[in-house]
């Protein structure tokens, strides 16, 4: 019997792809987000700010089960989305949406310290030699967050490879379509006879994220000689 | 260079900004001391912060009007700053650094070519270097080139020398001036010391909490402002060295010889004197142990707080001394009178 069963492959598959995609997704939106947060002032800041950190609070089966109520058939948010012929439950792209939720914040939060170390008048600078606001963004910030920016995407790569209970309530857990390593590890977990089988998908994982991280260490140091 | 500000802005707390003032030149200094808000002031021209009223012109453009709604973004006032650290990007090379602003100026507007000023500000051998191994002073340099290969009409110096050690401070004065004169940039110089504002500019606004207080020439501020000095006024001598006698160096100053205890080797240098450090005698002194005597013809004097400023012409050379009111009452000291100044050869400060 081979170590890993031809569904853990597709866990393993579907979970890289739905962590790449959450990440990659949420990488200019995070950027953007954390750019408005240190650079500007202006009213809702407060509760923008509370709304984009809850997930890291509330149990990630809380922020499922609001999901799932407002994207699902009778939820409030379905005829938007009826009106772009998109559906967010029970499928892949609902797994997306629950790792990039639960991940923003701490994607955010790397982006956002890298912003606020770095010397305003760098930025003020660039504006009196001619760059406008954009342009002082991608020339100016960006390449100074960059560090950050690579911490908060592994963190939340890493983050979403783990993602268990947001995702087991509004994508489900079938096998092939939305079962991620964890989810497979809990059905492997409940069943008799499936220690084996887990603590194959356990040594995936351990490796996933060993991986991560170093690429992670590596490629900070690399900057960091750079500058 | 023609620069109308008329403004007011509030910081909530008692400190507040309210100026009318025009300032015309091509080396306009704003002398006051830290808190005068003069930083505020520069960040205003700039347009990176907004005045609450009032209305800013430069050379009959509106760059800001509160009453016509007008705020022209910084990128586009074609003002380039000069920050008192460089604040140069840490993540681009020198040449970078300095190419910047160039690119982003308008193609019609681009006078100054990266060969030449990097030959004005002899930046050759620091271009494929990066930023964070460069000296103090080749960090302001840069700073200052990259400023002006943006090809602004205003060029803004908030402290550009307050960084840098005293020893640097007159080699980087060289270079400013004399990138200014030869691209025929205007600037406004911003400073704390008179002694650079005098060095720096022809004419020059003093400013005091938050208003303009005066608008002279920086010679008649530092008049103004000696009686009251902790240093007394600042005389600036160049001299050129012409041999070692003992422990003591031999400069000529004009026509005169000097004796100067902090020289060295340089064939030329620049010292500094204060006013205080200069007694008068109205008759020559047989014997004193100062190395300097010279002898000086009085062309004015002026008071300035409870002193008074005593002009004299040596040779062909200016030199202020102060003395107290009484003492300038006892020698009758006035224009036309012929004293003999004495100066000790330790008074001597180098500034290059």
């Amino acid at each position: 019997m081979p170590l890993l069963s031809s569904a853990d492959c597709d866990a393993i598959i579907l979970s890289l792809k739905v962590a790449l995609t959450a990440t990659l997704i949420s990488l200019p939106l995070g950027f953007l987000y954390a750019y408005l947060m240190t650079f500007f002032r202006f009213r809702a800041k407060v509760l923008l700010e509370v709304l984009v950190n809850l997930p890291l609070t509330l149990p990630p089966v809380v922020m499922g089960y609001l999901l799932l109520v407002s994207l699902g058939r009778n939820g409030w948010l379905a005829p938007l989305l009826d009106l772009f012929g998109v559906r967010l439950i029970f499928n892949w792209k609902a797994a997306v949406l629950a790792s990039a939720i639960v991940g923003f914040p701490l994607l955010v939060r790397s982006i956002r310290i890298a912003m606020e170390g770095i010397d305003g008048r760098l930025v003020q600078a660039s504006r009196t030699l001619g760059a406008g606001p954009v342009d002082t963004l991608l020339s100016v910030i960006l390449p100074l967050s960059v560090s950050g920016v690579v911490s908060g995407a592994s963190l939340m790569f890493a983050r979403s490879l783990g993602e268990f209970g947001a995702t087991i309530i509004v994508a489900g857990n079938m096998p092939g379509s939305t079962q991620t390593i964890p989810l497979a590890i809990y059905d492997y977990a409940s069943s008799p006879g499936g220690e084996r089988a887990a603590l194959s998908l356990c040594a995936v994982a351990v490796g996933i994220s060993v991986f991560v991280l170093s690429g992670h260490e590596a490629l900070v140091k690399r900057l960091a000689r750079r500058t | 260079m023609e620069l109308s500000l008329n403004l007011r802005k509030s910081f909530g707390g008692p400190f507040n900004l309210d100026l009318d003032c025009t300032a015309s030149g091509s080396q306009v200094g704003i002398f006051g001391a830290s808190g005068s808000g003069k930083s505020t002031l520069v960040r205003l021209i700039a347009g990176l912060e907004r005045p609450e009223e009032g209305e800013i012109w430069l050379d009959g453009e509106c760059l800001f009007s509160s009453k016509r709604g007008i705020n022209v973004p910084p990128q586009r006032r074609c003002i380039s700053l000069v920050f008192q650290d460089a604040c140069l990007f840490p993540h681009l090379s020198v040449e970078a650094n300095l190419r910047y602003g160039y690119k982003r100026s308008r193609a019609g507007r681009r006078s100054v070519d990266f060969a030449t000023l990097v030959s004005v500000l002899q930046l050759g051998e620091l271009l494929g270097r990066g930023v964070n191994r460069l000296s103090g002073g080749e960090r302001q340099r840069v700073a200052l080139g990259r400023a002006i290969l943006a090809n602004p009409r205003l060029l803004l110096m908030d402290e550009p020398l307050s960084a840098l050690d005293d020893g640097l401070k007159l080699p980087i004065i060289h270079y400013l001036k004399r990138a200014g004169e030869r691209f025929g940039i205007p600037y406004l110089f911003i400073s704390h010391s008179l002694l650079e504002i005098r060095l720096m500019t022809d004419r020059v606004i003093s400013m005091a909490g938050g208003r303009v207080l005066a608008q002279t020439s920086p010679e008649e501020l530092a008049r103004e402002r000696m009686g009251g000095s902790q240093v007394g006024y600042i005389n600036v001598l160049q001299l050129e060295k012409l041999r070692k006698m003992g422990g003591l160096y031999v400069y000529r100053w004009g026509l005169e010889e000097l004796f100067v205890s902090a020289g060295d080797e340089e064939p030329m240098a620049v010292f500094e004197l204060s006013s205080r450090d200069i007694i008068l005698f109205t008759r020559h002194p047989e014997a004193v142990s100062a190395r300097n005597l010279l002898k000086c013809t009085v062309v004015d004097t002026f008071p300035s707080g409870n002193k008074v400023g005593v002009e004299l012409r040596c040779g062909h050379e200016t030199l202020i001394a102060e003395v107290v009111v009484q003492a300038a009452d006892d020698l009758a000291i006035q224009a036309r009178n012929e004293v003999y100044a004495v100066i000790k050869a330790a008074s001597f400060r180098r500034l290059s």
